[in-house]
């Protein structure tokens, strides 16, 4: 029963990691851009939820639509202020403001909600359920971070192929200049983008706390590293691969976890990613780009 | 006076650099023997060395090779912790504390750079961000493994584990790395003369093989790897040239670093220590070596010396590392620069290379 | 493909060339040609009919003074597939040791790709490709410039951010040998070798002129001088073989002029073939000596510039079908 247990587990860490990869994968997709900094976001909409439901004794629900606003708004603020001003800089650029962007949430919440762990209370206030005569027992969380997901790649999957903006994004990724002469607003798509995927940020943060309860100013980045490991994994531009790869490197992580040893988990976790890129440079389900010569 | 006027533009450069860190050092050593500088400030000599090496050294892979590098720090912690154990093992051997310390630093170089070959293999098969997040994967595993390395020596030879230190199973003699709890009673022997030493050993490896048949190669591969690859450059060869030299490097460093301390862990060396590096890198100017020195410095001895205001300083930090970023990069900010540099070159009358940022380009 | 003048004509040619010729398959296909073969000799039972051997119908053509040497260059049925389309198709040619070849052809036809096959940036899908006699299958681009092909692009590859002499010298890298550690270390070696590199590199810029330039960004450059220095860095690679894509592509006509006597000279001078593409017809006609034209991936005319220019085929893949 220990295997199922993990698997079950696996698949919902991962899909944790897989809507946060998401927001990876689409700013990278349009922006071309590491954004260290999304990992972050995912902790300010925990924060968020927790000072909802805690402080000011808000249902769930309305916590997380709350953190969701909230991270929306962030993710438009601060792609204004420090990305789009570097639209044209070099990469690494960029890179070095998104690792200051980084910083610079994780600080403001250590002045703001100090450096002490919060025991985050999950979203979810059910008992577990037991199967199988009670011999497994699969928390209710669990099953509700399952479904997000899925109804989240459905329903953007369903956003970039039926809709304007969805297509305007997509095109984007492939040429912006084309797009901008089709009469695409680049800017704000892109804009759309950060917005999108911060709001993705603000569920993952929300799950994640509530699957792992302790919410300190550091609690997004090693998620966020994995989730975008998990995005390169699965290859980067791609809504299924972000799906693909989280899924498969939260089951590797919590497999690894319970078989190998904590401590070398995330060693396992960074090697598969390395394999992974060496058999397919551009990730399993990504597209690679040869150079014009 | 007159072979001077007549030396080449690079090679007036190389001895400003030179000169302008032998200047530093005969400054701070005069001011600490006339204790006209703090002990606080004294103690951040040698880290300031260490940082200003890693900078160099990293420029080598960033700025000269043109490949983001985020795992710097991995290679650090490779040279801090073979360094440390081979001084432990030449304690009897090499009496002299300073022959020692650079005995244990050129142990720390060579298996960081055994280290940078064997994690260069795979990298060096991808290109541009791929690359960063490999880098930085391998980052990660190398301090995973090191949290899990257990190493010691006793009168039978050396034991090594990836369990635990009773599976050392040691009789008497003493354990060096203990897995997460790192290394323990490390005997001090960094001195910031040492740290002098290393900066101008790094510089002379790092501007030597940047003006040689090998650097231009390098460069040549950074600026057009498809042009490169057509006359005839060996590419995969010349980019892990320029990585597995850097981790070398790197890991002589992160032998003096930990030898400053009495005990050091593995959590040390992770992707912030990697990030730190970068951007002393990034904001002293890709490719620019002397940029990168000034920048290394001051960004170790600022936020040493705004600690009293406790929080508020890594806030700071981040959003001056913001506001650099994007003035910077503000096209008319850039262009106020060159036409700046112009009128300094005119009145200089000199040809200096430009600026290789463009180059460096990780994408 | 209808066998139009030229073919006959490389035919002669080939015929005139043969007993010259030493390699193993030019002899062998001379004996069959001649009618008897080795193996009749020494097979003691025949389960065959006789047979008549003759040479196959080839379109080969190499001016006559390269007639007696290993062709330069030599392409057999090559071809490269991306997904489905055959982007180039059983291309076949041959460059003489000191002829300026051109390759044409209206836009999209597979030029480019064939200067990349050539030179390995993409490998074949298919055929052989014979340089100086050697097959160079398995080799990358890298082994090919140091077996002897060296190139210019259609959208120029400079090392922008480093100085004209850098980029000679960077061309120069395997004709001036220097280590790793003489060049840290600074080993007697490396002094030598950085004069060698300075005086080689100075030499071939001051061939075209460009000496004065020396220290200058390569980035920085106009227009037509990156160009020129994109030749000059890829002759300083000692080559047998120099590709030119798009020479003369936004040079104005005086410009063009002094690049076709660049060319010539280059070939005079170096004693080297050059293969162009080029969509200049007066830069083309006025060097080239024998032309291959490209369309849609396949060889649809060979032969003098006289021979391209009355070609009924070449003219409808330039203007469309004549009504």
């Amino acid at each position: 029963m220990g295997f199922l247990t993990n698997l079950i587990n696996g698949i919902s860490l991962g899909s944790v990691y897989a809507i946060i990869a998401l927001g990876y994968t689409m700013v990278y997709g349009i922006a071309k851009m590491l954004n260290f900094a999304h990992g972050d976001v995912i902790m300010v909409g925990g924060y968020i939820c927790f000072i909802a439901m805690n402080n000011l004794g808000l249902p769930p629900v309305v916590a997380v639509l709350l953190s969701m606003v909230g991270c929306t708004c962030l993710g438009i603020v601060v792609e204004r202020l420090a990305y789009k001003p570097l639209r044209e800089a070099p990469s690494l650029a960029v890179l070095i403001t998104a690792i200051g962007v980084s910083y610079l949430l994780q600080n403001t919440a250590l002045l703001v909600w100090g450096a002490d762990p919060k025991a985050f209370r999950s979203i979810v206030d059910l008992p577990s359920i037991k199967l199988l005569g009670g011999q497994l027992t699969v928390a209710p969380i669990s099953i509700v971070t399952v479904l997000a997901n899925v109804a989240i790649m459905v329903g953007l999957t369903l956003f970039t192929t039926r809709t304007k903006m969805g297509k305007a994004m997509r095109a984007c990724s492939e040429d912006k200049g084309a797009a901008q002469l089709m009469g695409i607003n680049v800017n704000t798509t892109i804009s759309m983008v950060f917005a999108i995927g911060s709001g993705l940020a603000a569920i993952a943060g929300v799950l994640l706390c509530s699957t792992y309860p302790t919410l300190m100013p550091t609690t997004g980045s090693l998620p966020g590293i994995k989730a975008f490991t998990a995005a390169v994994v699965g290859g980067i531009g791609s809504i299924p691969g972000a799906a693909l790869g989280g899924i498969l490197l939260g089951i590797i992580e919590i497999f690894a976890k319970a078989y190998i040893g904590t401590q070398l988990a995330d060693a396992i976790v960074f090697g598969v990613l390395i394999v992974v890129l060496l058999i397919r440079p551009a990730g399993l389900l990504g597209q690679e780009i040869r150079e014009k010569v | 006076m007159d072979k001077i006027l007549h030396m080449s533009a690079s090679t007036r450069s190389k001895l400003i650099t030179y000169g302008m860190v032998v200047v530093a050092f005969v400054l701070m050593q005069w001011l600490s023997s006339a204790h006209a500088i703090s002990s606080s400030t004294t103690g951040l000599l040698v880290p300031i060395c260490v940082y200003v090496s890693l900078a160099i050294s990293l420029n080598l892979v960033v700025g000269i090779s043109g490949e983001l590098s985020l795992g710097h720090a991995g290679f650090m912690s490779v040279g801090a912790f073979t360094g440390i154990f081979a001084a432990q093992l030449l304690t009897d051997i090499i009496p002299t504390p300073m022959l020692r310390l650079v005995a244990s630093m050129l142990v720390g170089g060579a298996f960081a750079a055994l280290a940078g070959f064997l994690v260069g293999i795979p990298v060096m098969r991808l290109h541009g961000d791929y690359l960063a997040i490999v880098t930085l994967a391998f980052g990660e595993i190398i301090k995973n493994l090191l949290n899990n390395l257990y190493a010691g020596f006793d009168a039978n030879g050396l034991h090594f584990s990836m369990t635990s230190a009773q599976a050392l199973a040691m009789e008497g003699g003493k354990i060096v790395i203990n897995g997460p709890q790192g290394a323990v009673g490390i005997p001090k022997l960094s001195t910031f003369f040492a740290g002098f030493l290393l900066i101008m050993f790094t510089l002379f490896v790092v501007l030597n093989l940047v003006d040689s048949r090998s650097g231009r190669a390098i460069m040549a591969v950074r600026d057009n790897r498809i042009a490169a690859e057509s006359v005839g450059i060996d590419t995969t060869k010349y980019r892990l040239m320029a990585f597995v030299v850097s981790a070398a490097l790197a890991g002589m460093a992160g032998a003096l670093y930990a030898q400053n301390f009495s005990s050091i862990v593995p959590k040390k060396f992770d992707f912030n220590t990697s990030i730190l590096i970068l951007v002393f890198v990034v904001l002293g100017g890709m490719g620019n070596i002397r940029g990168g020195i000034i920048s290394a410095t001051l960004l170790t001895v600022l936020p040493e010396k705004l600690r009293f205001i406790g929080d508020y300083r890594m806030l700071g930090y981040a959003i001056v590392l913001i506001v650099v970023m994007v003035f910077s990069n503000n096209p008319q900010v850039r262009l106020f620069i060159d036409s700046l540099r112009e009128k300094l070159l005119k009145r200089g009358g000199t040809n200096v290379p430009a600026d290789a940022s463009e180059g460096g380009d990780a994408s | 493909m209808t066998r139009d003048e030229g073919t006959y004509r490389a035919q002669a040619e080939r015929a005139r060339g043969q007993e010259a010729r030493t390699e193993g398959t030019y002899k062998a296909q001379a004996e069959r040609a001649a009618g008897h073969t080795v193996q009749e000799a020494t097979e003691p039972k025949r389960h065959r009919q006789q047979t008549k051997m003759v040479a196959p119908p080839n379109d080969y053509l190499v001016p006559e003074r390269d007639a007696l040497f290993t062709p330069v260059l030599e392409c057999r049925h090559l071809g490269i597939d991306f997904g489905g389309l055959h982007a180039v198709e059983d291309f076949n040619l041959m460059v003489g040791k000191t002829e300026i070849a051109g390759l044409i052809g209206p836009n999209g036809a597979g030029k480019t790709t064939v200067f990349n096959l050539l030179t390995k940036v993409y490998q074949p899908t298919r055929g052989t490709i014979l340089l100086d006699g050697q097959d160079t299958a398995g080799m990358d681009t890298a082994r090919v410039s140091r077996e002897g092909i060296a190139r210019t692009f259609q959208n120029i590859r400079l090392f922008d951010s480093l100085t004209v002499e850098d980029n000679v010298k960077i061309g120069l890298h395997n004709q001036v040998d220097c280590g790793m550690w003489s060049g840290i270390f600074r080993a007697p070696r490396y002094w030598l070798s950085e004069k060698e590199f300075h005086d080689k590199a100075l030499e071939l810029l001051d061939v075209f002129h460009m000496a004065d330039n020396a220290g200058d960004i390569a980035g920085s450059l106009p227009y037509g001088a990156q160009r020129r220095l994109e030749i000059v860095r890829a002759l300083a690679t000692n080559p047998k073989l120099l590709l030119l894509d798009e020479p003369a592509a936004g040079m104005n006509p005086v410009e063009t002029e002094e690049l076709m006597d660049t060319i010539v000279r280059i070939r005079d001078d170096f004693q080297i073939a050059v293969l162009l593409i080029e969509h200049d017809m007066d830069l083309v006609m006025g060097i080239c000596e024998g032309i291959v034209v490209l369309n849609f991936g396949k060889v649809i005319a060979k032969g003098t510039p006289e021979e391209i220019q009355a070609n009924p085929q070449v003219i409808e893949a330039y203007l469309g079908k004549q009504e």
